[in-house]
């Protein structure tokens, strides 16, 4: 058997990445990515403690996680195009109005 | 059913009707509410002194008002032999000032207005004769003087009217910071203010001392004296008389009912009502005898020179006042009452009566007035009577009550007792000469106004002459009942009173009062004759009397510079203060700074605070991400 620890260090370095590039990251697009990749290894956390613990309620958790990220997406791109139509850039640093 | 209740009750509501109803709906039908209320009140008022009269004395708490820790008040009344007279004079007196008032008012804008705070006035005052304990009675004072400063300012587009009002109003609450605090010592020394138990417990607290303000003082004297500042304040002695005579810029049905009948009677009343604790204090009752007799002759001496006719009469007032409070000083306090019931009627008889001339002429200047007499013949004969009454003139009513104070002031045996009664000798000179020289000036002679004026002179109408003549008769014939023995009567007055004020000790023999009598009299009767000699036989005396001794006649004629002396020391400074310190640093430097301070640095704050937002996405995720981290990293190590 893959020993529980890889998998949760798996699920961590992804982790990981994903917030290094959600900070780092300046196209929009691209912060996107990384709040998928962040999502997908929380999953992967979900559901190899699942098979570990022989539980199936892991599993199901992560059908809703799935489907959670999906909707987060459709709605997420569907205000980039709206900006995109608005400010014609993708750069983030670009969108700054609502300051104090 | 207790009906003694509908005796305050009525003219309030008819006020409540008056204020609420009057513009719209009653306009000048306003004097049906206030009439009707305050005669109902008078019939009320009559069988309840039948009902005193058999013994029936009426001491009710109705509804507990104010209970907190050991103070505990509650609305009560008390009706007994000397607030029976106080309602028949409030309510009789009364009755006829409104139906005169009637036909004096008619026309005038503000009628239903008028007739509300006559009706609110009543209802304040009967609160504070019926009140059963000292806050009630308070009430009523201060409702009292709320109406009056109403009624003074009535026509208050005028500035001068506007000012008597406030002039009332303020010079009021100097005396009744003074009888507040009096309250206080009652409560703190009796443990309540109810009257029943203050009176019965007085006599426990003969010779205590008090420390106020430092000093070392009698504990009753102190009360008494306290107590007496808001009699001098209400009832306008020395030194807080100064609102009377202002007072007359207020219509003359007001002057007559407010300042001459009841309202400055209540401090007399109040004096009356606590004659247990003013008994036991022998520097008070000479406070209250030495400022009466001061201000008697003060006032008197100022009435011989003045023109404006509502002003002779209102010094003519302070005059009776004073007299009024001699006779409680001495210990006569049935004697005072009995003065304060025959003045009610008199005074009010000259005061509609000088309205009635005011009426025809327009103009309150009796320079400006004479011959009046065959015009306004009716006015003429009341206010002759009147003035008859005022002067002590022997067989009407301001005889006997006179007689009465000038005999127990002789009577009493001490010293002050001597000296006010040599002071009230001299006021029964002056009391005939200025009325009669109202009366000469006014409806003798040729009359000295305008052609214009003269076209319009005519005699009042009937609702106005009516009170009169009512009036007159009583000016004429209350005395009656209390005829002193010495001339037959039985004295049924002062018999009455008894019971609630006591009698004084007189030391006197029968052929000394009959000489008091007859030199009282004799002094009267020359007022009244030099009256007729200045003003009716040789008019040039006066004249030249002003003319050589021009230093005294300044000074008497403008009142003694008593304003101007308050002016200058009291008002011009407290303006000043008020004006600069007040308003200029306090106001305008402190408090404004704080207000707008404390906005400007909450801004201040708060526009350092919101550079955090600053619009960049990754900037939000970067506080984000931390402050994750952070709970994270606090809950494993907590953990």
């Amino acid at each position: 058997m893959v020993p529980l620890n890889w998998y949760i260090l798996l699920s961590a370095v992804v982790f990981t990445i994903g917030v290094f590039g959600f900070l780092s990251r300046r196209n929009i697009i691209i912060m996107f990515m990384s709040i998928e990749l962040m999502l997908n290894a929380v999953n992967i956390s979900l559901i190899s403690f699942s098979h570990y613990l022989q539980d199936m309620r892991g599993q199901i958790l992560a059908f809703f996680v799935i489907a959670v990220a999906a909707s987060e997406a459709a709605i997420g791109l569907a205000i980039v195009i709206a900006l995109f139509r608005n400010k014609a850039t993708a750069h983030v640093d670009d969108i700054h109005e609502m300051h104090g | 059913m207790k009906y003694y209740l509908l005796i305050p009750f009525l003219p309030l509501a008819a006020f409540l009707i008056n204020i609420l109803l009057g513009k719209e709906a009653l306009r000048d039908k306003a004097h049906w509410p206030s009439c009707l209320a305050i005669i109902g009140s008078f019939v009320i008022s009559v069988m309840t002194l039948f009902d005193v009269i058999h013994g029936k004395i009426i001491n009710e708490d109705l509804y507990t008002w104010i209970v907190s820790g050991k103070f505990s008040v509650s609305i009560g009344f008390l009706i007994d032999q000397l607030t029976a007279v106080m309602l028949i004079v409030v309510t009789g007196v009364g009755s006829l000032i409104h139906i005169y008032a009637i036909g004096y008012m008619h026309g005038d804008k503000g009628y239903y207005r008028f007739f509300s705070y006559l009706s609110l006035f009543v209802f304040f005052m009967l609160m504070l004769v019926t009140a059963n304990n000292f806050l009630q009675l308070y009430v009523g004072w201060e409702g009292v003087g709320l109406c009056s400063y109403f009624l003074i300012g009535f026509w208050y587009e005028k500035k001068s009217a506007a000012d008597a009002g406030k002039k009332a109003f303020i010079v009021n609450r100097f005396g009744d910071f003074g009888f507040a605090l009096g309250i206080f010592m009652i409560f703190l020394t009796f443990g309540t203010i109810h009257y029943v138990p203050v009176f019965a417990g007085v006599k426990n607290f003969v010779g205590h001392s008090v420390i106020f303000l430092g000093y070392e003082v009698d504990l009753i004297t102190l009360i008494a004296l306290l107590l007496f500042c808001g009699a001098v304040g209400k009832s306008a002695q020395i030194p807080l008389h100064v609102w009377l005579p202002d007072a007359m810029e207020g219509p003359t049905p007001v002057s007559a009912l407010i300042h001459a009948a009841t309202m400055v009677t209540a401090g007399v009343f109040m004096v009356a009502r606590c004659n247990s604790i003013f008994s036991l204090s022998p520097v008070a009752m000479n406070v209250v005898a030495i400022i009466g007799a001061v201000t008697s002759l003060f006032a008197a001496t100022i009435a011989i020179v003045q023109n404006d006719i509502k002003r002779i009469i209102a010094y003519s007032t302070l005059s009776h006042l004073g007299m009024m409070f001699v006779a409680c000083g001495v210990g006569a306090y049935a004697a005072g009452v009995f003065h304060l019931y025959t003045h009610a009627f008199f005074k009010a008889l000259l005061f509609l009566c000088a309205g009635s001339v005011i009426h025809a002429v327009h103009s309150n200047d009796i320079q400006g007035m004479g011959g009046l007499k065959k015009y306004m013949p009716l006015t003429y004969i009341t206010m002759f009577i009147g003035a008859l009454s005022a002067g002590g003139v022997p067989g009407l009513a301001g005889f006997f009550s006179k007689d009465e104070i000038i005999w127990s002031a002789f009577a009493s045996g001490t010293n002050v007792g001597t000296f006010v009664w040599i002071m009230v000798t001299c006021v029964a000179f002056f009391t005939p000469f200025y009325s009669f020289r109202m009366i000469f000036l006014t409806f003798h002679g040729k009359f000295r106004g305008t052609h214009e004026q003269e076209h319009h002179l005519h005699e009042s109408p009937k609702v106005m002459t009516m009170p009169l003549m009512l009036l007159a008769v009583g000016a004429i014939a209350v005395g009656w009942v209390g005829i002193t023995p010495l001339l037959g009567g039985g004295a049924h007055f002062t018999e009455f009173l008894k019971p609630v004020v006591g009698h004084p000790e007189f030391h006197g023999t029968h052929a000394q009062e009959w000489g008091i009598m007859g030199l009282s009299t004799t002094i009267a009767l020359s007022g009244l004759v030099i009256a007729t000699v200045f003003y009716l036989v040789k008019t040039e005396i006066p004249v030249r009397l002003a003319k050589n001794f021009s230093a005294i006649y300044r000074i008497l004629f403008n009142k003694y510079y008593v304003d101007e002396l308050y002016s200058f020391t009291i008002v011009r400074p407290t303006l000043w203060i008020a004006k600069n310190i007040l308003v200029g640093f306090t106001d305008a430097k402190i408090i404004e700074g704080i207000v707008n301070g404390v906005p400007r640095s909450i801004g201040k704050f708060s526009g350092m605070l919101r550079k955090v937002q600053t619009g960049l996405v990754h900037h939000y995720a970067i506080i984000m991400a931390a402050g994750a981290f952070f709970i994270i990293a606090l809950a494993m190590l907590l953990r």
